[in-house]
């Protein structure tokens, strides 16, 4: 074990599996020559190449699409997005290409591809820079939809995905490259695509939250633990395939759930979630699903806008409350 | 490099001989014939959804196709039966999966927009205007990166010329000098749209200056031409990597769909009877029979094998089951 930022987890990921395979190749805006937007690709041109650290023109489309293409006759490209708000500009590449290929051919032309970069609200990066992406994906039958939280998370999982014989869609965030964390230096180490991971353990909530939004929880339940409500934290990692199981064993222990997404809520992940304890759980709530999401506005810039937007702190602890019937001191 | 050849091709002396003409022959007959049997199963309610008839345009697909070897690529957008038989698809199976049934290329569940034969590296059937030129850019991109001396042929009409994704695919292939052959077929009309009322340039052909690649126009109607034309770029991309546009002159004799089968509200019935009179096969056929590569007995041979073996795809079609449902659930990943 090291300790790394998510930023150089995510670098050792592309080595290692650069290294083991040669199939796999890097190509997007600015991945070679500048090292990368976020130097998430600091240093691979060097060690690798120009054959295989692909740097491309502002062309999201046309890249994309040959990332696919190279995939459907054996190769294994990472698509680097420099930010994922222009992968709306390859959407139908990944939804009526890369999604459709293995099922429309019957089997015949499976895409092993990865597309990956941040996403998600960030540093007043305003209303085109601070999407939450994954909306747009997850929805998509044949897309395997990744959001991982922390650095060990962001090396075992992009291995995984880089593995898989299937399109995986990779959205980190432009917050966490500077976390630090504990990471596995073994080559074979990876984490497995659709495996939720429980952050905290607790008893009388369970709040189910990825990304940013997992650390506020985080810091909630620190708050919350001085009152006496102790929560349980739920990260799926993976948002495709869901790890229902994971979030559903700890609604049956906890029996009350508040979900959290930074994205604007409606027909959101907190939608899906709350969708997926309700109807699973029902018999095990003693109050009804809590979602905590993003007002339903495009991202504004000034800072202090951007704020109120985006879950606090204090919203997750409010719904916690809520669920617990708790007005403030301590459960009712 | 741009250059404009092709009107009037001059193939060398000899470059043609018996076996060539009969195959030549055989492949459009048999594009022509499968498709009639087609749109009679289409009318009858066995084939279903839309179904884009390539009939007119068969000396495009064949005259490429002989040009490659069996190993290269094809891909193309949802008019592609032509090109699909072309490439040497088993027509029991592409017309299973027309039908919708098991024993279809894909199980039944691609159809007649989404047929795919990885056997003889047929790449599909794309139903979203210019979405399948960055995936041909992209498998010229894998075959260069492997180190290997394949192309890919990837056809297109001229509705997808005002895409974007022809600008990209255009500039990256260049850019990186990639072996693609882009081969827009210029049937004169995007579904109903013809080329005046959608490009500013309608020498489709001249796109390819503006990416300094090698570009030619050719008569599409003429299927030793489109040979020609093919031969050089594909020369161009085994020998140099690098990629040509070629703009194939051609006509779909028939509508868009069978859901316009006269085609007529936005062209001129003189127009389409016009176009008829350069019917590729008969004038390939008169020129084989002139040029002693074919005799009668050669063409009523062709009519016949060909007649029996679309016959026999029907039948095979017919017979196959349909996907049992739990095709509905498979395919969506593969599983590793």
């Amino acid at each position: 074990m090291a300790v790394m930022t998510y930023r150089e987890a995510l670098n050792l990921a592309l080595r290692e599996e650069m290294t083991r395979d040669d199939r796999v190749f890097v190509i997007g805006e600015e991945v070679g020559l500048y090292e990368g937007a976020y130097k998430v690709t600091q240093g691979l041109l060097k060690d690798f190449g120009p054959k295989r650290v692909v740097d491309t023109p502002i062309a999201e489309s046309g890249f994309t699409g040959v990332g696919i293409g190279a995939a459907m006759v054996g190769l294994r490209p990472v698509v680097e997005m420099m930010t994922f708000n222009f992968a709306l500009l390859a959407l139908d590449q990944i939804v009526n290409s890369a999604a459709k290929m293995n099922y429309m051919s019957g089997g015949q032309f499976n895409v092993p591809i990865v597309i990956r970069g941040p996403g998600g609200p960030a540093h007043q990066l305003a209303a085109q820079h601070s999407q939450s992406m994954e909306v747009y994906f997850y929805h998509v039958p044949g897309l395997k939809v990744v959001r991982p939280s922390t650095p060990e998370d962001a090396k075992g999982l992009l291995k995984s995905a880089i593995r898989d014989d299937n399109p995986v869609i990779f959205i980190e965030s432009e917050t966490l490259y500077a976390v630090k964390g504990e990471v596995s230096e073994d080559p074979e180490f990876t984490i497995p695509l659709g495996k939720a991971a429980v952050r905290r353990e607790g008893t009388d909530v369970t709040v189910v939250a990825y990304m940013g939004m997992m650390y506020r929880a985080l810091e909630a339940a620190e708050e919350l633990a001085k009152d006496g409500i102790s929560i349980e934290i739920v990260d799926p990692r993976t948002l495709q395939p869901l790890d229902s199981g994971t979030i559903l064993e700890s609604v049956r222990k906890t029996h009350r759930a508040v979900v959290v997404e930074a994205g604007a809520g409606f027909a959101g992940m907190g939608s899906e979630l709350s969708a997926v304890i309700t109807e699973q759980a029902f018999d095990d709530l003693d109050a009804p699903v809590e979602r905590v999401t993003g007002v339903p506005a495009p991202m504004p810039y000034a800072r202090n806008l951007e704020k109120a937007k985006t879950p606090s702190k204090e919203r997750i602890i409010e719904a916690v409350r809520r669920v617990c019937y708790a007005n403030g001191n301590g459960k009712s | 490099m741009a250059q404009k050849t092709g009107t009037q091709p001059k193939p060398a002396p000899g470059a043609i001989d018996g076996d060539l003409a009969r195959r030549l022959l055989n492949d459009m007959v048999l594009i022509r014939r499968f498709e009639e049997k087609a749109a009679e199963a289409y009318a009858l309610g066995k084939i279903g959804g839309f179904l884009h008839l390539y009939i007119g345009e068969e000396a495009v697909a064949v005259g490429a196709t002989s040009a490659m070897r069996p190993d290269d690529y094809a891909v193309a957008a949802y008019r592609e039966h032509g090109h699909c038989l072309a490439k040497g698809s088993d027509p029991r199976r592409m017309m299973a999966e027309l039908f919708g049934r098991i024993d279809g290329l894909s199980k039944g569940k691609g159809g007649s927009m989404h047929l795919f034969d990885k056997g003889v590296n047929f790449l599909g059937g794309h139903a979203i205007v210019g979405s399948h030129l960055p995936l041909a850019t992209g498998v010229a991109f894998a075959v260069k990166y492997r180190g290997g001396d394949q192309l890919i042929a990837c056809y297109f009409g001229d509705g997808a010329v005002p895409e974007g994704e022809f600008h990209e695919s255009m500039n990256l292939a260049a850019l990186w000098k990639l072996p693609v052959v882009f081969i827009c077929e210029n049937n004169r009309y995007a579904m109903g749209t013809s080329l005046e009322r959608a490009l500013a340039e309608t020498e489709i052909w001249k796109f390819g200056r503006a990416y300094n690649m090698a570009c030619e126009a050719v008569d599409g109607m003429d299927v030793l031409a489109v040979r020609e034309v093919m031969a050089r770029a594909v020369a161009r991309a085994r020998t140099e990597h690098a990629p040509t546009l070629i703009e194939a002159r051609t006509y779909r004799f028939r509508g868009h769909s069978m859901r316009d089968p006269a085609g007529a509200v936005y062209r001129t019935k003189d127009e389409v009877e016009k176009e008829k009179l350069r019917d590729p096969i008969v004038l390939f056929r008169e020129r084989a029979l002139q040029a002693g590569w074919l005799v009668e007995d050669d063409v009523r041979k062709i009519e016949k094998d060909v007649n029996d073996l679309v016959d026999d795809a029907v039948a095979f079609a017919e017979a196959s089951p349909e996907p049992p449902l739990s095709e509905l659930l498979t395919d969506i990943f593969k599983e590793s």
